[in-house]
């Protein structure tokens, strides 16, 4: 018997980091009370009109931009029609037949390999309101609430080919377009708020079958971890119906985070008929090239193309780059360190971004952009290093520093505690002549061929300076007085 | 008074010789006189418009006064009025108490019109005849056992028998012409998107289009100047020039105005279908403007015949999703009991919506289905374009097309009730207009055993100026549209 294949495809929401919701002048600040942030077209009075934030229309092409897409010179608003009492107009307005955003690629990361996954479209539409039932800190009394803040704020829909083999592949894909959308600042990708989720449509199938098994839907992963638990849950749980003889029928599952297990939410039989038809609202979205253009001018330079930058301008090394890369904050704050320290040390900097800087970061659960070190800092602590005001190890304790609010720079730290290294060649040979008299007995070991007295020679003279000497410069005087 | 022009009002108001609260409180008295007889009204609120008037007078009294100001106008009741019961002729917004103007009646409001009143109308101005309300049929003042037209029945009634000086209307197939026809009144639907649809009930929203009612196109005129606008809050409302629509109706006469002018005669409408009784009476008034230097050529429409079906499917397919809305989740009408979600939906819907109005919704929801939305909504929209595309060649040849607004005069009440194909056949002359977005006017050309027939005039896109100018020169050598109904002195 042949092994299976999984086939995966996703699609995700990801909510516009507009200020004011997509049809309506609402503001979309998540966390206000109920209903705050709900005016009439967000309540669906009698009469109202939807007026499309052009603000999302540029996120679109934002993302198109950044994806390789084909920004359509027109895509249609169209009306997806069910009743629920979060969706006030009975309606979504969503795009259906023509989406703003068609095609497009996205690189993901596979350990050491990559793989290119291909994009269907990307489409705009609004987002309903929250039902809110008894418990969840509420009481309402045997019924359910509604909160319409939420109502109406812009979201994209990117939806991928079922291109992804594993649900490691889906979440390399997940976590890429989540860097991404951050990176070009469309989506906070604030997934506990619900502003990144992700469908997965799982199906799995014999290998060498050209033809797609029987997907089921999962819905709203909203973290990683879940992401990846609730694919392989699926998975197993599919090849194990299937090779006990069973069949699978297409639903809709939601993933249950305490059992780990995903379970069916509606199958194809009360699948909706979503009666789309255009919305005679709003007219036809027209993109001419000048528009694209526009935007195209304000993106910020993408990670492919800083990677590459930083491999010509920096001579970095292929992992240095991608790492650096890997999100906007993270190659902001190296190409703030790096405009501080200089070109030539821009290795350097890399090497204290990742290495020193990260285990800090890890070890106290912060994001790079809560650095208590700043960009500046670090690049000010590289660049004394690099000019040898200071030793790497003094390097670590104005870091620290630095990390604790002791000091506003580099400079200021190292000013503060005199730790200049002692590079004045006078005043080290003083205090080396002064150790050689009060040390016979070592320099007698050494000249008798024992080299851990040497050693211990340069130890004593590193404490005496209390590590402000150059520790090459010790051993050469030290070489050249003994000797 | 109650004959005077818009025009004449004004200059009433503004000499002294009467003031709002006296001209509002004059036909607040005639509707408590006659209202209980035509039932035209829904809402009338004496507080509210004397308060309104008071301010007008204010504003006259300073003499900074617009054409409208402390002019009493009769709204329909689909228009949203802050303050106001907002019904829509429907029990499902039968307790809607409005939190905000529509666009119209705002624009009324900074014009310094006093708000007279909320006209009845058929349920979610889905119907012909003004029978579809939950308020009671209202009654042709021209004759009580006949229907006013519909859906704008309410409004029509209430300017024809001067209950209100003037007063506004929606247009989704013929909804402000044919009630005009069927009342003796001149109303127009303009252009789609001349007048924003903000806050105005919709219907069928590619179809919907506000407009004015009443009793000259001298007085149309100026309450389009009031109602026209872009406003950004509708994104099919145009951004155009703001223009004066009674602008040509100043130019001077002569003995032949129109000399020059083509007006086109389509075959189609001049065929069978139509009661002799109304077509002689249409025939009549080309006549009148051959002496007005007015030519006739022959035009074809040759796919109208199919305007109907087209509309039948377009407009409840976008009414099934519009009132989608009237839930009983968040406002309006909400069953007293229910057991569960559903239940609340499907009771309050129910019982909410009339029966007129659940047959569009089913129809809507059918045709939109999967499976046959590319047999019917899109085929639908197919025709559309083959009717605006019969326009478009038709006005290669003329300015304006002539031809009858309804097939017949007013038709007594209940006579269609029973049969919904022969009350949409009522609209057949009208409802192309909609579907191509064009401009039309409704104008009296005389009556048919005591009852009155209306003359259909469609331009082109944006001619409202000119078809204003071409109904006013009819009425300037005809006295029909000065009729008024018995009973209503």
């Amino acid at each position: 018997m042949k092994a299976w294949e999984v086939v995966i495809g996703i699609e995700t929401h990801a909510q516009l980091s507009t200020q004011a919701k997509i049809f309506s002048g609402s503001s979309t600040a998540f966390g206000a009370a109920p209903n705050v942030q709900a005016n009439a077209v967000d309540l669906a009075l009698p009469g109202v009109l939807p007026v499309l934030n052009k603000g999302a229309v540029e996120c679109a092409i934002r993302f198109g931009l950044a994806v390789g897409a084909e920004i359509a010179p027109r895509s249609v608003f169209a009306r997806k029609n069910y009743f629920y009492p979060d969706l006030p107009k009975g309606y979504q307005i969503s795009q259906y037949e023509l989406p703003v955003v068609v095609g497009g690629k996205l690189t993901i990361q596979l350990g050491e390999s990559e793989k290119v996954v291909t994009l269907a479209r990307a489409h705009l539409e609004e987002d309903a309101g929250k039902s809110l039932h008894e418990g969840q800190g509420q009481h309402f009394h045997g019924r359910s609430g509604i909160d319409l803040n939420r109502a109406g704020t812009p979201l994209l829909e990117i939806v991928t080919e079922p291109d992804m083999r594993s649900a490691a592949e889906a979440v390399a894909y997940a976590r890429a377009l989540h860097a991404l959308v951050r990176w070009i600042g469309i989506c906070d990708g604030n997934m506990q708020e619900g502003s990144f989720r992700c469908d997965a449509n799982v199906s799995v199938r014999r290998v060498g079958q050209t033809q797609l098994g029987t997907r089921r839907e999962i819905k709203n992963l909203n973290s990683f971890r879940f992401m990846q638990q609730a694919i392989d849950y699926e998975v197993q749980w599919q090849i194990a119906t299937l090779e006990e003889g069973g069949t699978i029928e297409q639903a809709t599952v939601l993933f249950d985070v305490d059992s780990g297990e995903t379970r069916a939410m509606r199958s194809k039989e009360d699948a909706h008929d979503y009666r789309y038809f255009p919305d005679p609202d709003l007219l036809p979205l027209l993109i001419d090239r000048q528009w694209v253009e526009r935007v195209a001018a304000q993106m910020p330079e993408l990670p492919t193309a800083k990677r590459e930058r930083l491999l010509a301008e920096y001579a970095l090394s292929d992992y240095d780059a991608k790492l650096l890369t890997s999100s906007l904050e993270m190659a902001a704050y190296y190409e703030a360190a790096v405009a501080v320290a200089g070109a030539a040390n821009a290795k350097a900097c890399a090497n204290w971004v990742m290495v020193d800087l990260t285990a800090r970061l890890n070890k106290e659960d912060r994001e790079i952009d809560e650095s208590p070190v700043s960009a500046e800092q670090l690049g000010g602590i590289v660049l004394r290093i690099a000019d040898g005001t200071i030793s790497t190890n003094i390097a670590r304790k104005v870091f620290d520093a630095l990390w604790n609010g002791d000091g506003n720079s580099a400079d200021e730290v190292i000013n503060k505690h005199g730790w200049q290294q002692i590079s004045d060649s006078d005043a080290l040979e003083s205090t080396i002549d002064a150790l050689l008299a009060a040390n016979p007995t070592m320099v007698a070991e050494f000249r008798a061929g024992k080299e851990k007295a040497f050693n211990a020679l340069v130890g004593q003279a590193m404490k005496m300076t209390r590590g402000k000497a150059n520790p090459q410069q010790v051993s050469e005087l030290l070489r050249k007085k003994i000797t | 008074m109650i004959e005077r022009s818009l025009q004449a009002l004004q200059q009433a108001l503004a000499a002294k010789e009467i003031s709002s609260v006296e001209l509002t409180q004059l036909y607040l008295e005639r509707i408590a006189q006659h209202n209980p007889q035509l039932n035209a009204y829904i809402t009338v609120d004496p507080a509210s418009s004397l308060a309104r008037a008071r301010a007008a007078d204010a504003q006259l009294a300073r003499g900074d006064g617009g054409p409208l100001t402390g002019i009493p106008i009769a709204h329909k009741d689909i228009f949203c009025s802050r303050g106001w019961l907002t019904t829509c002729g429907s029990k499902m917004l039968s307790n809607f108490v409005s939190p905000y103007d529509a666009a119209v009646i705002a624009r009324f409001e900074t014009a310094g019109a006093v708000l007279l009143g909320k006209t009845n109308m058929d349920e979610f101005a889905m119907g012909s005849s003004n029978e579809t309300s939950f308020y009671g049929p209202v009654k042709n003042p021209w004759n009580d056992s006949c229907v006013p037209g519909g859906s704008s029945g309410g409004s029509a009634a209430a300017v024809a028998a001067r209950l209100a000086p003037a007063a506004t209307g929606t247009d989704t197939g013929g909804s402000i012409r044919q009630p005009a026809a069927l009342c003796n009144l001149t109303g127009m639907k303009p252009s789609y998107g001349v007048v924003s649809r903000y806050g105005m009930i919709a219907f069928a929203s590619s179809l919907d289009q506000a407009g004015p009612l009443a009793r000259s196109a001298a007085d149309c005129a100026l309450l389009l100047n009031a109602m026209a606008g872009f406003d950004e809050r509708d994104s099919t409302s145009l951004d155009r020039p703001a223009e004066d629509y009674s602008r040509e109706l100043q130019t001077g006469a002569g003995e032949k105005p129109l000399a020059g002018f083509k007006i086109g005669l389509p075959e189609e409408f001049f065929g069978d279908g139509c009661s002799p009784e109304v077509m002689q009476l249409v025939e009549a008034a080309i006549t009148e403007y051959r002496r007005l230097g007015a030519e006739t050529v022959a035009v074809s429409l040759p796919s109208t015949h199919l305007s109907v079906a087209a509309y039948y499917v377009i407009a409840p397919a976008e009414a099934s999703s519009n009132l989608a809305r009237f839930d009983g989740v968040r406002y309006g009408y909400r069953a007293p009991q229910y057991r569960d979600l559903n239940e609340l939906y499907s009771k309050s819907r129910a019982q909410g919506f009339g029966a007129e109005v659940k047959r569009r919704i089913l129809i809507g929801t059918y045709v939109l289905s999967h499976g046959y939305y590319d047999a019917y909504y899109l085929q639908a929209q197919r025709i559309r374009r083959l009717i605006a595309d019969d326009f478009a060649k038709a006005f290669e040849q003329c300015d304006v097309i002539l031809g009858p607004t309804s097939p017949s005069t007013a038709f007594k009440l209940g006579e269609k009730a029973a049969d919904p194909v022969q009350m949409y056949l009522s609209d057949i002359y009208t409802i192309a207009v909609n579907l191509a977005g064009l401009p039309a006017i409704s104008l009296p050309c005389g009556f048919a055993g005591g009852l009155p027939a209306g003359l259909q005039l469609i331009g082109n896109y944006f001619t409202e100026s000119r078809l204003l100018n071409v109904a006013h020169r009819y009425q300037q050598i005809s006295s029909w549209h000065l009729q008024r109904p018995g009973g209503f002195a």
